[in-house]
């Protein structure tokens, strides 16, 4: 049960991953990543239970935090710099980035 | 100082369980690290009635316990309505007023709106929540002010 | 008892897996990126819970439990912070949503941000 456990999440994880890749907008992306990581938490936590060593559960514990680090990361980021479409985010970063400094 | 007691035992806790050896060197270890983040949280400001919430300790399990109702609830709906399609589903965004007086209250408010599957708090401007929700009737529920009128019982 | 747990933990398991695959699924079919926030939100609270309290059930000694509860925990806080964190900077940035027409339009002289979406109603988004 473990095993089959394991592969859901795994599939789970690859349609996240197409979501990311297709996904429209940047929000999508950072919102398939989310997703991702949530299922790294419990693929990581699975795996413990399937090898045997649940010493794995404090990675777990640390890749949750580190979720929740990164998407706020982003986020800041996306609204420091406005990049609304990945289409034109260089340029506008760029310009930005020479205001600054 | 009740503030810095209770974050000093909640660390204290959080470090005992999770470390599992208990040496003397492990636990001076656990005690200095204890010491430094209550410093830091000191240096930034940050201990006070908001991040310890104290008062709240005796009430929050009973709110706990009727929200989790409420999530497995909603979650049905929401997969229900993911494997029926795109054709069952009615978007809807409006705002939600909510009538706490505290600023905890709102977030806890706001909180509980997120966390319940279908419904999302996208802004909090004053006391107007913007709700996104996957549908109406999901907003119809949180208009008739049942979890309002727990999150208000909970303030004080 | 051993085999009434086994059997939890197994019960527990599939039907987690099972709304692990149907958040997945709802991410993929969702029409636009706030309905599609709805379907994570399902794979976060409930199949993040069942699977780990279906591991909880067949944990060898208490301080996995306690581990387990707490990677349960921080996952719903974590969840509605950065779900709400996502939400707003869309909404700034102007994403408008798809909203249904059969719904009534919404008067709203509160804000100048929500008039302003509901303007925007009944047009399906064109990336799908």
């Amino acid at each position: 049960m473990l095993i089959a456990a394991t592969i859901a999440i795994i599939i789970v994880m690859i349609l996240a991953i197409i979501r990311g890749v297709i996904g429209p907008t940047l929000y999508d992306r950072i919102l398939a990543v989310n997703m991702f990581s949530t299922k790294t938490v419990l693929l990581i936590a699975l795996l413990g239970f399937v090898m045997g060593r649940p010493d794995f559960l404090d990675i777990a514990m640390v890749y949750a935090l580190i979720n929740f680090v990164s998407v706020i990361a982003v986020l800041h980021f996306s609204n420091d710099f406005e990049f609304r479409s990945s289409a034109h985010s260089d340029a506008k970063e760029s310009k930005s980035m020479e205001e600054d400094s | 100082m009740i503030h810095t007691l209770y974050l000093s035992l909640t660390l204290a806790a959080f470090w005992l369980l999770n470390s599992g050896h208990y040496s003397p060197l492990i636990l001076s270890l656990g005690a200095i690290s204890i010491a430094f983040v209550v410093y830091l949280a000191h240096k930034m400001d940050v201990v006070d009635h908001e991040a310890q919430p104290v008062h709240l300790t005796l009430k929050l399990p009973g709110y706990y316990f009727w929200l989790t109702q409420q999530i497995i609830l909603a979650n049905i709906s929401v997969v229900k309505h993911i494997w029926l399609g795109n054709k069952t589903i009615t978007p809807t965004m409006t705002t939600v007023k909510s009538s706490q007086k505290t600023d905890m209250g709102k977030v806890i408010y706001a909180n509980s709106i997120t966390l319940t599957p279908g419904t999302i708090a996208v802004d909090l401007i004053g006391d107007q929540i913007i709700v996104h929700s996957l549908l109406s009737e999901n907003i119809e529920a949180l208009k008739a002010g049942e979890m309002d009128r727990r999150v208000r019982q909970l303030e004080h | 008892m051993d085999t009434a747990l086994s059997i939890g933990s197994a019960i527990c398991l599939l039907l987690g897996s099972f709304l692990c695959l149907t958040g997945g699924i709802g991410i993929l079919r969702f029409p636009d990126f706030y309905t599609r926030m709805h379907a994570v939100s399902v794979s976060e609270t409930s199949a993040a819970g069942m699977i780990l309290i279906g591991l909880m059930l067949q944990s060898p000694d208490g301080i996995v439990v306690i581990k387990l509860v707490m990677i349960l925990l921080m996952v719903l806080f974590i969840s509605p912070a950065s779900s709400h964190a996502l939400a707003q900077s869309a909404m700034r940035h102007g994403l408008k949503p798809w909203l249904s027409t059969t719904v009534p339009a919404i008067k709203n002289k509160h804000n100048e941000t929500a008039s302003d979406i509901t303007s925007d109603k009944g047009v399906p988004p064109s990336n799908l």
